[in-house]
Order: structure tokens, then sequence, then C-alpha cells
């Protein structure tokens, strides 16, 4: 059962609108409608504010601003980032553009947004700093990393090595503001009765944001039900707790109604998190036939004085390649812009295609197969914590890929192959990401009629998790999907570590195999009284006339000796074609292979639909995604899904996402690994070293927009 | 949103009238455009006149031999018609090449050409704009400006309006056919609907209040080799960085341009009579010559210039290629 590619077992709910999502939930009853209200200006003060015409406006039900809104509890800068308390509409201070200045509620949405036009705001303005390049020079070195690795890695001397050379890059990659963008907005109908609130929210960390809601509202832990039965995506950002989700709350006791709030798309871009703008630099040094000596990776970043978010993009490089002399920092520069959070793939995505872009500079400056390169510098032991890197399979996914994709079918010489209107290339990078565990619980139910209730508050954010659940269960306790039942998302069932990170699954799988052990042992201590295993759970209620329970938990990473013992990441290799339009500069993808490592897969069709996705995010962040700040300003100037753009089916050609017969022993018991964010591992610079191959221009400024590649096209016959 | 009154009248010379007897009435058809600028209030109107139950949703032949395409056939419909695909093939490939399918599907020819630009500044109502709220200034001169007009831009104003089909009707010379409130009605070529900025980029078109496009005419076929080549950042669903609509001839084994329009440049369609003739055998360079004579890029958008010309080039060669063939 595990491995199989079966349907979701929610597919059915979801296809036909049965799947019920937190802002339609009808469980309370007949909610208002709230609607936020941001600042105009991204720093200073609010210097009036008159509610007057809102509050007579049709419908209004409560004109919420830092004049009336409920005292809260203090922001906490906790190092478990998702359980952070976050106030609202505390000061008349305004640190960003956007900022809830003022919250309506209304009886209609409509009203609702209508009458937050009808607040009079005057602001006091003060100048801002809103450009990472302009304010570069005040970069502070960080000791460590929002996720607790280390900001700054030195072994060697990496000057030494790049002074001794024979060759060497140094080259400054940027890569700039992402969002996650998930289909379903940010969402939350709160429901406050009898002295206690009810959530149902569209959120990643159920028992997290529980505490963050709890702490923010003055409340106790009980007193908060968090319910996110479904989720339309998340990416990172449905991780923290929000605006929408506070003010909901807020309201809803306030009124004593439930009160429910949904962002507008342009609000997707001022309430939730963005990843940081990035400044790399990149640099290797290595022998002639190719032996890294030396590598280094400093990355400043954008963050915010009030939620420092330091995002793991120079980590890339640490348990990739070997190298004597070694260098990895990072450092931050404080702007007047919302605090960044973890957006798809976090220090993956931007530090591998900063750092795999430099392989391939160092490739081509060595006249060697990129793919060579690569395999030349791979390692059985993590360079930088000694320890044996377990489930290495970078050459296999190397390898297996460029067989393939068809490597040796590369043209060798950049900017040589032309085929019609296009010069055509072909590029390819490594990915790895790192494994993370965290501590997670589920239980698992027998009825006494035999039917099988699992339930944890890991939320399926879309990637199938109901799903491989009933898988584990099924396949721990030798029965059939269909009769396991799975519920998720709800804090009254036992706590998770989420599902971000690309952790959800091995986490909750391995507790719930725990649980379905357990419950095998009470069988088999019952099957004593003279029945087998398999009698029992054909008659649950004949020898547990109460049903039978029992939990697992999975513990978090730093209580494991597998990752004491060992380095744990998992593995890809990405190879892509691009066509570059010679007149125009457009580039196009024309097809792409990805072959990954991560383990036992739990189901091979989920698996790989998210792989698919995240080679695809890859895509995008070579050659579509930037958000772009007005420097003047601070605001953000392509704030809809017309103007951010993102692959549309049209871009998004035939990909090949291979998955490698894998089982790492040395990750878990049921060799599992992370799997969602892996796809976008190396995909990005795959397509960028594809376009350098197709056109001989090396494009450092990310996305590769057309305008940077026009004026280095070959001439073309514009005269007679 | 602010709230609003409705009504669905049954002619169009009602709907006319209709729309100057409530002050701030206006038109809606398709509300591809509209609806999203009225939930971001950069649009309030107090009264909509619908305007799907007024006919006008045919494709007819004139008695000059070209097609009267009513003002409510969908941009899917106009650009799938077979005597479009056949006569007035630069019509049906810009139309294609724009929005999405299922905008497509919605979407109609007179709103397709009275859709408002897409400057990010124009959308955001925290920015300044000129056009959104006259004399609060343009942010976007001095902001990010990338994909701004080159041409025909002003002070007040540097947006550039979004549409294909009009670049293509521009280089078919279509002509816009219209009811006023009075009952009368009026055909004006659309070289004069879109007006430039100047001081006053509200006012974007000629149309008088409450006077509505009932039509569009296409003239006789020209014939000719008709290309579009949408130049953009992604395949589908994006806004031409530049844009041509181009009809070539063979004469004398020689290509020569019959009809040359410009998308994502300025304002308006852009098309310069004299650059389509002056010059014999269809030299891009001096043909870019002739249609950027005038253009006032900023730092950011400069490199729509040599983009332009690039553009050309390649598209008179495919139009020689497809010459040859």
């Amino acid at each position: 059962m595990i491995g199989a590619g079966i349907n979701r077992i929610d597919g059915p709910l979801k296809v036909t609108g049965r799947a019920v999502y937190s802002y339609e939930r009808q469980d309370a009853g007949q909610p208002f409608y709230g609607f936020i209200r941001g600042a105009a200006i991204g720093k200073g003060k609010i210097a009036a504010i008159d509610t007057a015409e809102a509050e007579s406006a049709p419908g209004v039900r409560l004109v919420l601003t830092h004049r009336n809104a409920p005292k809260q509890g203090a922001f906490v800068n906790k190092p478990t980032i998702f359980d952070r308390p976050h106030p609202q509409l505390t000061t008349d201070r305004i640190e960003y553009f956007g900022e809830p200045v003022a919250f309506v509620v209304a009886d209609t949405f409509e009203q609702a947004r209508a009458a937050a036009a009808l607040v009079n705001l005057t602001y006091g303005r003060e100048d801002g700093a809103f450009d990472l390049a302009n304010h570069a020079d005040q970069a502070e070195p960080q000791a460590t990393l929002s996720i607790g690795l280390p900001g700054e890695t030195r072994f060697g001397d990496l000057e030494a090595a790049m002074s001794a050379g024979p060759v060497t890059i140094d080259q400054t990659y940027t890569t700039p503001y992402h969002f996650s963008q998930p289909m379903e907005p940010h969402a939350c109908l709160a429901d406050w009765r009898d002295d206690h609130l009810t959530v149902y929210l569209a959120t990643q960390t159920v028992a997290q944001n529980r505490i963050a809601l709890a702490e923010t509202l003055g409340l106790a832990a009980d007193q908060v039900t968090v319910d996110a039965a479904f989720v339309g995506g998340g990416f990172g950002s449905k991780l923290y707790l929000h605006a929408e989700a506070v003010l909901a709350a807020l309201a809803a006791r306030k009124l004593a109604n439930p009160v429910k709030v949904a962002l507008t798309r342009r609000q997707v871009f001022t309430l939730t998190g963005h990843r940081p703008e990035m400044i790399h630099r990149v640099r290797l040094a290595a022998t002639l036939d190719g032996q890294l000596t030396g590598l280094g990776h400093d990355v400043n970043l954008q963050a915010a004085v009030a939620e420092p978010w330091i995002e793991q993009a120079a980590t890339v490089a640490r348990s990739l390649y070997a190298a004597p002399n070694r260098l990895t920092r990072h450092s931050i520069t404080n702007l007047d812009l919302k605090a960044a959070e973890a957006v798809r793939g976090p220090g993956e995505l931007p530090g591998l295609l900063a750092f795999e872009t430099a392989m391939d500079e160092l490739a081509y400056a060595l006249d060697i197969d990129p793919v060579e390169l690569r395999l030349k510098n791979d390692t059985a032991i993590d360079p930088e914590l000694g320890v044996p890197l377990n489930g290495r399979r970078l050459a296999d996914c190397l390898r297996e890929g460029a067989k393939r994709f068809g490597w040796d079918r590369r043209p060798k010489t950049p900017g040589s192959r032309r085929e019609g209107d296009h010069l055509v290339g072909y590029g390819m990078a490594a990915g790895i990401r790192m494994h993370f565990q965290g501590p997670t619980g589920a239980i698992v139910r027998i009825e006494p009629d035999g039917r099988v209730i699992v339930r944890s508050d890991t939320p399926d954010i879309g990637t199938g998790t109901y799903t491989i659940a009933a898988q584990i269960a099924a396949e721990s306790l030798g029965i059939g999907v269909d009769q396991v039942t799975v519920q998720l998302a709800h804090s009254d069932f036992p706590p998770s570590a989420g599902a971000g990170g690309s952790w959800g699954a091995s986490n909750l799988s391995i507790a719930l195999d725990r649980a379905c052990q357990q419950i095998r042992n009470r069988i088999a201590e019952a099957a004593g009284l003279g029945a087998t295993p398999n009698d029992i759970l054909a008659d649950v209620g004949r020898w547990f006339p109460e049903g039978v329970e029992a939990t697992g938990q999975t513990i978090g990473q730093a209580d494991d000796p597998n990752f004491k013992n060992y380095s744990q990441n998992t593995y890809g290799a990405a190879f892509a074609e691009v066509a570059v339009d010679i007149a125009t500069g457009e580039v196009r993808l024309r097809r792409m292979t990805g072959v990954f490592a991560a383990g036992r897969i739990v189901n091979a069709k989920t698996a790989r639909s998210q792989l698919m996705g995240g080679m695809i995010w890859g895509v995008s962040s070579a050659l579509h995604e930037a958000a772009h700040v007005d420097p003047r300003y601070g605001n953000w100037v392509n704030g809809d899904l017309a103007e951010y753009l993102m692959p549309v089916h049209a871009d998004i050609p035939a990909i090949e996402t291979v998955l490698l017969d894998d089982y790492d022993e040395h990750a878990n018991h049921l060799g599992i690994k992370g799997v969602g964010e892996l796809g976008v591992c190396g995909t990005g610079a795959a397509v960028s070293n594809a376009v350098f191959n197709a056109t001989g221009i090396r494009v450092r400024d990310f996305p590769i927009t057309l305008s940077k590649l026009l004026s280095g096209l070959p001439p073309m016959r514009t005269a007679a | 949103m602010k709230a609003f009154t409705y009504e669905r009248p049954a002619s169009a010379a009602e709907a006319a009238a209709a729309a100057v007897r409530i002050p701030g009435a206006k038109f809606i058809a398709g509300g591809t455009n509209l609806l999203d600028l009225m939930k971001l209030q950069i649009e309030t109107p107090t009264h909509l006149v619908d305007v799907n139950s007024i006919g006008f949703d045919r494709i007819e032949p004139t008695d000059q031999g070209g097609l009267r395409i009513g003002a409510l056939v969908r941009n899917t419909d106009l650009a799938a018609d077979p005597r479009i695909r056949r006569d007035y093939g630069v019509l049906s490939r810009a139309i294609v090449s724009g929005a999405s399918g299922q905008l497509r599907n919605k979407a109609t020819t007179a709103g397709n050409l009275l859709q408002r630009t897409r400057c990010p500044y124009f959308y955001d109502t925290d920015m300044a704009c000129n056009k959104r709220t006259p004399g609060s200034g343009c942010a976007a001169i001095g902001g990010l400006n990338a994909n701004h007009a080159i041409l025909g831009a002003s002070e007040a104003c540097i947006a550039t309006h979004p549409s294909d089909m009009a670049v293509a009707m521009r280089a078919l010379d279509a002509s816009v056919e219209t009811v006023a409130p009075s009952g009368a009605s009026r055909s004006i070529p659309i070289a004069d609907l879109h007006c430039l900025p100047g001081n006053t980029p509200h006012v974007e078109t000629v149309l008088e209040p409450g006077e509505l496009i009932t039509a569009v005419t296409l003239p006789k076929p020209r014939g000719g080799l008709q290309l579009y080549r949408k130049v953009r950042e992604r395949a589908s669903y994006a806004f031409a960085t530049v844009s041509v609509a181009l009809i070539a001839k063979i004469e004398e084994g020689r290509l020569t341009v019959d009809r040359l329009a410009f998308g994502g440049l300025a304002h308006k369609p852009w098309r310069v009579e004299q650059a389509e003739h002056a010059v014999a055998g269809a030299v891009a360079d001096s043909i870019a010559d002739v249609v950027l004579s005038g253009a006032r890029p900023t730092e950011q958008n400069s490199y729509k210039l040599p983009l332009v010309r690039r553009t050309l080039a390649a598209t008179l060669e495919h139009a020689r290629a497809g010459a040859s063939r």
C-alpha cells in the first residue's frame, strides 16, 4: 500500500465542491464580513483618523482602529516562529505599506469593503528605506538563522584558495522578492461563544497558530479551537498567524457574532509574507581538472526590524560539494517593509539559483561538462558536519537525469545552436534539500464496528495528506484504504509540527505507524486469549467492546540520534532545454527532466505532483517571478496576478519527473523523507544555465527577462 | 464596491438614453474589466446599463464588401469567425494572443476597445494617477515604468493601451459606429477613437456622454499576408511589451508594407502611415526610424527601441518566408 499512486481520497469532495474551506464554513451560523483597510504610506504615523462616515454606512456593525481596538498580548519574537502573537491596530505608528489601520465589519462583504474606503485617514509620512541595493552597506552579519542553524560557517581559508586559483569564479547574483500566492487566499471565520473561540482558519500549523491566537487575545490555549479541515495551498505563507485571523477574532468577540475575513488578492501581497530580496556573492576556486579547492556563499537579505526572518539561502552549499576551504555567511539589511517569511523552498530556491548558476560558470571556465564537474566534487561525508550523508544519491540523480534527458546531445559552445528563429540551449543543475523532522502526534482508533479512524492536527494543504495517512494506516494494520477514515487539522487532535518545510508527510507517517503498531500490540495481547490478530481485527467489538485506540509520536530532530549521526538531505538533478527568440529575447522552456531521491515514497502520484509543481516554481524563479517595490513609497507595485508573473499552462511543456527507487534507513524506521520542495531545488538554475548555453549571455539578476538579454543577442538584418 | 442601480434595456437607443438619464451611469457588457475596476473603486458607477440584450451580437456583410461586427460579439466568436480568419487574419491572430480563453469568451468587441490601461499605478488607489484622479499626478513617471509608453505620452501620463484587438483594427482601418442619447448615429474612424493623454489622460476616447458603440465596421478585405507578433514575458495571459500588426504584399517580387500598427508603445494603437509606403523594399530600420521618431523612452523602457526594430525585422522576415512558400 505504501508507494501506491492511489487517487486522493478527498478528490471527489474537492471536484464536486463539497470540501468546505474555512471561509465557507456554515457551522457557526450566518457570519458578518470583515474588511481590512491598509495604510497608504510605507513609514510614519496616522495623524488623524475619522470613522464617522464608515460607521454610518449601510450594514456596518463595527469599525476597529488603534483607538478602540481591544488590548492584546504583545508580540514576542519566539524562536518557534509560528506561535508568535501578532497583535493588530495597537498603535498609530505605521511600519509597512498596507499595514492594517482599520477593520470594518458589516452584514455583507461589499458593504464592509465600501465602508472601509470611507475611513478618512491623514498620515504623517516619514522617509523610509525601501530598496536593498541602496542600503546594502548597512548589512549586519547574523550568527543564527531563523531555523536555528549557524549563520556563518568557515573551514580553511577561502581567500587563500581564491588567490591560489588557478580557476576561480567570483560573481554577484540578485534574487527578487517572491510571494507564495496559494490559490485559496488567507481566510478566517471566527466564532466566539461561551468564553470560547473557534476559528476556521486557512493555516499550515494548527497547534502553533492556536497558541499565537490565544496569546494575542489573552486567552488560555484551551479556550481556542482551530479547525483547518481543508486548506487551498500554503507554500509557507499560512505557517504564520496573520492580521485577518486576529481581527476576525477580535470582532467576533466584540460583536458576539461570527465574523469572517478573506484577504483580497492584492492584500495577499501586503498582509502575508514575502521571500526577501537577496544579494548573493558566490566564490569558487578549482584546480584545472575541476576539483573544488574553495567555495563561498555570502547572502545579504532584506529584513524588518520588528520580526527578522533570516532565510537560510547560503546554506545550500554546506552539504553539497567537498572543498577544503569554505565560507558561508548571512547578513540582513533592515528596510521599512513588512517582515519576510518562509516562501516556497526557503533557502534552497534562491540559494541554489545563485550557487548552481555559479557552478555552471565554473564548468565553462574550466571547459568541463557541468555534470562531470558536479560528479567530481561529490562527497559521501558532509564536508562541514563531518558525518555521513545518508541516502546520498546525488550521483545517481545526475547520471540518470543526463541519460534520460539526452545530455550528450547538448550544444557544447554557448550560442551555437540555432533552430529557426530560436537559439536553443541545454542546462542542468544539482539539487539538495535539508530533510527536517518535527514533533508530531497521531492517534488511531478502531471502533467496535471495525471502522478505523486516524487523527492528527497536521493539515492537508492540498498535498495529499489525507490520502497518505490512510495508506500508512492501511499498510500498518493490514487493511484496505477504504476502511480508514482520516480526520486532520483540528486542535482537539494530537498536535503536530504542521504542514510546511516538506515534513508533514514523514512526521505524520512515522507517528501514525507507531500508533498502529501500538494497536497491533494490544491486539496481540488480546490474541493470547485464544484468537489470531486477524480474527480480532475482523471482530473488534467482541474483544474490545469500547473500541481500541493508541497514540504514536514522532520526536523532533534535536532529540533524534539519526540527526546527530547523519547529515539528512534529499537530492535531485534537473535538466532543461530552452529556446530563446533570437529577435526578441523571449525565453520559453521546451522540456525539463528532474530526477529525485527522497527516500521511500508514500504515494507515487501525489509525490510526483508535488515535485512537478516544484519544478515549475523553478522555471518561474528563473524566468518570471519578481515582486517589485517602488523605492519611493515602499509599496508592492505589481500586486496582482496579472502583473506578478508566474508560468501559465502555455509556458510549461513536457516535464519529466523521475523518483529513484529509494529507502533511507537512516532517516527513520519507514525510510521516508520530505518531498514537496525538493522539486524546486536546482531547477531554476538548470533553466538559467540553459539560457546561457543558448545565448552565451549570463544574466545574474533574476528573473531573466527579455530586456536583460536583448543587447547581447546577435544583430538582426534590419537594414537592406 | 459602491452600491449601484441596474437596468437591462432592450435597444441601443434606450441604452444610450438611460446612460445620460442618471448621472454617473456606465454601460456594462462583458464586464471583464469594469467589474475589476469597480471592486477596487477605480470605477464607481451609480447605475449600470447592461447592454447584453440590445442585439448587435452578429457579424454581417456590409454593402461595401466588408463586415459589420456587432458591439456585443464576443472576442472568442470574432476570432473564430471563418470570414475573419480568411480575410482579416491579423485581427483573428491579435485577438487570440490577448487575455485568456475564459476572458475572451466573455469580453465583447466594443468592451475590448474601451478597456482601460493596466498601468499598475492606475490600479493602486493609494498612488497618484492623473487618469484615475485628474490633477493628482503620475506616480509611474519616476516610478517603475519598464512597460510604459515610449510614444505619444505626456508629462501627465505614460500609460499604454492594453488591447491587442485594437492594434489589428487600427491596421485594418476599422470604423466604430455609435448611437448617441439623441438617437443620432455616427461613424468614427478607429484612428480617431482613442485620444493621446495630453493634459487630460482621464479622457480616453472621443465618445460623448451616453454615446454607445453599436458596431465596428471593417472595410473590404485587403488581402496580403497578415501577421500579428506579440512580444511578452510569458506565453499567455500577459500584456504586450511590444506587438506588431503587419499586412504585407509582394509587388514585383518585393515585399512591401501595406499596413503596420504597433501595440504596447502608446496610449493608443500606434500607426504611422508615412512608414508604410515611404520605404521601398520593407527595410526594417528605415521603417522603424519613421515609427519611432519622437520616441521619448524612460531609462527603464528604453529597451523597447531596439525591441521594436528587432521585432519588426523578424516579422518582415516571417512575411518574406510566408510569401515564398
